[in-house]
């Protein structure tokens, strides 16, 4: 009798809603009835309202239960799971659940689909494909096709990934760097945490790439601490990696030389921003950088580097398969391609949606997240971390397009939508962005370091009543003073939040008093 | 999480498997906690000595980041999420909840707990997300709350 295999996934979501243990349970339940399964630990399909999501592999076809708690156990079993038998917790075949299938899953293909450290599943899912169809042909080629297929940093600020790596690879130095943005602070984010502990081998096929692509030896993925479990499945994947000859010297015969090596941050926000980062990395205080020089001139110890986020560089796999034109058929004008929306906060079912750019905000939150978890109505939708303008509920018609976004005072970001009900107190929300970066600011700059404290006593005396029209007017001053004058986006974009609030929720500071008890 | 005191030989130990790099600094310190759980005086002190950096090159990158505690921790760390997403969640309630539960202030320690708010742990779609002792926890109320912060009760080392 062969195993029957059950795929329960190891990924903090899911675990965080119980996921060992109920993995823990179907074994020892399996042992008792005398069944042999195999348990697989995936990545999560990112249906995280779902988690803890088991699936059932029934002659190839994998059925999905949801919600599964420790007490379904024994009656998941009696009703025959293992022969995909109905249950209440039993939603039906995977590739049926509309969340999923009607996603553009470019980037998260693999995600939910695969054992993730596995070297023989991710083979067997084009894995290194793209790799070693690069490694063929010239760095040239394979910059021209990013460049082609419009791919914009997906870290937040989107640049365009092309043209950073070809300024890198025209930039003659004996040694380069590519660095991996894993530092994911922005609150309501967690597409790159989903893809590293889903898909761990294509972000290490995506750097590998842009490593030959610019002439780099040498690579880095600054992973933040928030994430532990995390850490693990990357560094089982890279030592997969070395084993199987895909990272290393001469990787797979063909004179291209990548090493690889993890390190991890230590609980500040603003080693997300590139330049905190390479000081990081560098053994010193997350301080930023003046630039230019740009880290793509002087970068790591100096040298020619590449700085990309993890969704970034886990989407060059497929430009390079596909062609990077294939890529820029999805989207919008100057958006092109996919993003990993993240739909959190108050949503009914919360989870990661990967879409071609152009679809509005209505649609991700209405179709997709089925409106609030709370069942009251949407009041205002933070997009693009605490960076990231909250939106009110009459523009959420809205298209997810970087410019579409700038056009109303927001950003895209990187991607995720936090939703709020109509219980929310939006004074809170503005002094709480300010408060954030006072708590986060490097302290290199005044406006942000000063600035942001200032913030959060002027909003205080709005709220308290005190000269409210003198200190609405000085938080105006000061959002333009920190934009203008910030050296980095930690203060240059704190002024979003607080100025959407003071645009669409101008209300809330003087009803916060009463509100707030 | 065991209580660890400083310990030179382990110290000394944890740089040179680093090599003594100085720009492995930041995971060496990383390192220190994980096995001393703060960073002491005494660390700092063997650190400038072992990399050849000065104890003040040392201190402002312990100071900077707030993984590096320089006092000791209580024995369970307990934290709560408090980025927007987790908000949007009532994590300011569940912060004054895990405040009066725990009979302490945020940001404060006793000898069995440290409790800390984090900003975003990722969990965003289970939110409101807490963590402890290194584990994440989603869709918390307070009820559940009580119920993780028990068991470590029962599991004093």
């Amino acid at each position: 009798m062969t195993a029957t295999r059950i795929y329960v996934p190891r990924e903090t979501a899911a675990i965080s809603v119980g996921a060992d243990d109920i993995a823990i349970s179907i074994a020892r339940q399996a042992k008792e009835s005398g069944e042999s399964i195999e348990i697989v630990r995936n990545g999560s399909w990112g249906a995280t309202w779902l988690e803890p999501l088991v699936e059932v592999d029934v002659g190839g076809n994998r059925i999905a239960y949801g919600n599964v708690e420790i007490t379904d156990i024994p009656g998941l079993f009696s009703s025959g799971i293992l022969g995909g038998g109905e249950h209440e917790r039993r939603i039906g075949p995977t590739i049926d659940i509309p969340y999923l299938i009607n996603q553009d899953r470019w980037t998260f293909w693999r995600c939910g689909l695969i054992d993730p450290t596995s070297m023989d599943d991710f083979r067997a899912h084009k894995g290194f494909g793209a790799l070693e169809k690069a490694l063929e042909s010239d760095p040239d080629i394979v910059i021209e096709s990013v460049l082609a297929s419009g791919l914009r940093g997906r870290g937040g600020a989107g640049f365009p990934t092309g043209i950073k790596w070809r300024t890198v690879a025209e930039t003659a130095a004996e040694q380069k760097y590519v660095v991996c943005n894993a530092d994911e602070g922005d609150g309501g984010t967690f597409s790159d945490r989903m893809l590293m502990e889903g898909d761990p081998l294509g972000l290490i096929e995506g750097m590998a790439i842009a490593a030959y692509a610019v002439g780099a030896s040498c690579g880095y993925i600054y992973l933040r601490s928030e994430y532990p479990l995390t850490h693990p499945i990357l560094l089982r994947a890279i030592a997969a990696a070395y084993k199987s000859g895909w990272l290393g010297k001469d990787i797979q015969g063909s004179g291209f030389d990548f090493d690889l090596e993890l390190h991890v941050g230590a609980g500040s926000y603003v080693c997300g921003e590139e330049t905190a980062m390479l000081e990081s990395l560098e053994g010193k205080a997350g301080i930023v950088r003046y630039k230019p020089p740009l880290p793509a001139i002087k970068g790591l110890f100096g040298k020619p580097t590449v700085v990309n986020n993890v969704v970034t560089l886990a989407s060059v796999a497929n430009i390079v398969n596909l062609g990077g034109d294939r890529y820029a058929s999805f989207g919008v004008d100057r958006s092109k391609g996919t993003l990993a929306f993240q739909l959190a906060g108050n949503i009914k079912r919360g989870g990661l949606v990967e879409k071609a750019f152009g679809i509005s905000l209505r649609e991700l939150i209405e179709d997709w997240g089925g409106g609030t978890a709370s069942g009251r109505n949407v009041r205002a939708v933070q997009v693009g971390g605490p960076l990231g303008a909250y939106i009110p509920a009459e523009q959420l018609d809205t298209v997810m397009d970087y410019e579409a976004f700038a056009r109303i005072d927001a950003t895209i970001g990187h991607g995720g939508i936090v939703v709020f009900d109509d219980t929310v107190n939006m004074a809170q929300q503005a002094r709480f962005a300010m408060e954030f970066c006072a708590i986060e600011s490097c302290g290199k700059c005044t406006p942000c370091r000063i600035g942001s404290t200032r913030g959060v006593e002027v909003i205080d005396k709005m709220i308290e009543g005190v000269e409210y029209d003198q200190n609405h007017d000085l938080l105006v001053e000061l959002c333009d003073t920190m934009e203008d004058a910030s050296l980095c986006a930690m203060g240059g974009m704190t002024p979003y939040p607080v100025r959407s609030v003071l645009n669409h929720f101008v209300d809330d500071f003087s009803s916060a008093q009463e509100a707030d008890k | 999480m065991t209580r660890n005191a400083f310990d030179e030989k382990a110290a000394h130990e944890i740089v040179a498997s680093f090599d003594a790099r100085p720009e492995m600094l930041v995971q060496i310190l990383r390192a220190f906690v994980d096995k001393f759980t703060w960073i002491s005086e005494e660390s700092i002190r063997l650190l400038a000595r072992e990399l050849n950096l000065s104890r003040a090159d040392v201190h402002g990158v312990v100071s900077y980041y707030c993984d590096f505690r320089t006092e000791r921790p209580g024995q369970h760390i307990v934290k709560v999420c408090q980025a927007e997403a987790c908000q949007a969640m009532g994590s300011r309630q569940l912060s004054a909840h895990a405040e009066q539960s725990l009979g302490i202030e945020m940001h404060k320690s006793n000898d069995h707990v440290t409790l800390e708010p984090v900003y975003c742990l990722g969990n965003c779609a289970c939110s409101p997300a807490v963590m402890i002792d290194g584990r994440t926890y989603g869709r918390i109320n307070a009820g559940r709350f009580d119920e993780l912060v028990a068991t470590l009760q029962g599991g004093d080392q």
